[in-house]
């Protein structure tokens, strides 16, 4: 993750630059451009909060057109994925209070204080592979749904974190809370991701060990 | 230091990231090394974060991307009037 991302990180952010000038400059149609790289990243943080699909698309496109009226607004002291993940972040919150107005479902309220079982589940003989485990389409779900399914605010860090992939500072950055916070919300989330998939993936490898007779094992 | 598997269980996530203190670092590593539960939890959770950020779980939906953008040129052109 080191050295080679680092320079194309610079490289994209020139060009993002660019980019930003043209359209404000009233090249607009550029804006195109400019947002392809994140179509993923936008989608995905907003379904991991609505948990809607078609809730989410909603969300992304409504998102992008916000990022696309106050262009103007974004400083560039931040990267521009960083910017556009924050108003995804909000896009799903703001829907998140809506969904909780009309009283269909409340806001996980877990604060700091929250006393929560965060021991890990040991299982010695998982040799399950995460990209083999993955091409089942019910493993998917249970990895989304996990995700989804998280406290609000270990939700926030895990999917700024492990999904999204942003560094620490930028994760606090985004969240604006601090490092020190940030650490314990995002251990305690991934605890409690570990603690429920886990079990899922000990049962696909019993399966597969029937099937192959542990052949790939070991 | 010697620690026990539950305060190892307690920097697992800072582990991952590589943000522990070189002399939390050695003993943490010490132990894992000589700990079977311990690197399973450590394993476990390390493919738990693979699974997390894979491309397949959080899959585009058909489509997605031609109506995000043909939506955005009906916003785009209403700020610039129609394209000449």
């Amino acid at each position: 993750m080191a050295g080679p991302q680092k320079t194309s990180s610079v490289e994209t952010q020139e060009r993002e630059r660019a980019l930003i000038s043209r359209i404000l400059g009233g090249e607009m149609d550029m804006f195109h451009e400019l947002i392809r790289p994140y179509e993923r990243m936008v989608y995905s943080t907003v379904f991991a909060m609505v948990k809607n699909e078609a809730e989410a698309e909603d969300g992304a496109q409504d998102t992008m057109i916000s990022a696309f009226r106050h262009l103007k607004s974004f400083r560039g002291d931040s990267k521009f994925s960083t910017w556009l993940v924050t108003i995804a972040m909000n896009e799903g919150r703001k829907r998140l209070r809506k969904t909780k107005a009309i009283g269909v479902e409340s806001l996980d309220e877990v604060t700091e204080e929250h006393e929560g079982d965060f021991t890990p589940v040991v299982l010695t003989d998982w040799r399950e592979i995460p990209s083999v485990a993955l091409e089942k389409k019910e493993m998917r779900e249970k990895v989304r749904a996990a995700v989804q399914e998280l406290p609000q605010i270990y939700k926030e860090v895990v999917v700024l974190r492990d999904l999204e992939e942003l560094n620490q500072e930028e994760t606090a950055a985004v969240l604006g809370i601090p490092i020190t916070l940030l650490k314990v919300r995002l251990h305690r989330g991934r605890i409690m991701m570990q603690k429920k998939l886990v079990p899922y993936l000990k049962r696909a490898e019993v399966l597969r060990e029937k099937g192959l007779l542990g052949r790939f094992l070991q | 230091m010697r620690l026990d598997c539950k305060h190892v269980w307690e920097y697992i996530s800072e582990y991952i990231d590589q943000r522990l203190e070189p002399s939390v670092l050695a003993d943490v590593e010490n132990h894992l090394e000589n700990c079977e539960v311990c690197s399973a939890v450590l394993d476990s959770t390390r493919n738990v974060l693979v699974l997390t950020a894979d491309n397949r779980t959080f899959e585009l939906p058909v489509g997605f991307s031609e109506r995000l953008h043909q939506r955005l040129d009906s916003v785009i052109h209403e700020e610039t009037g129609p394209p000449s």
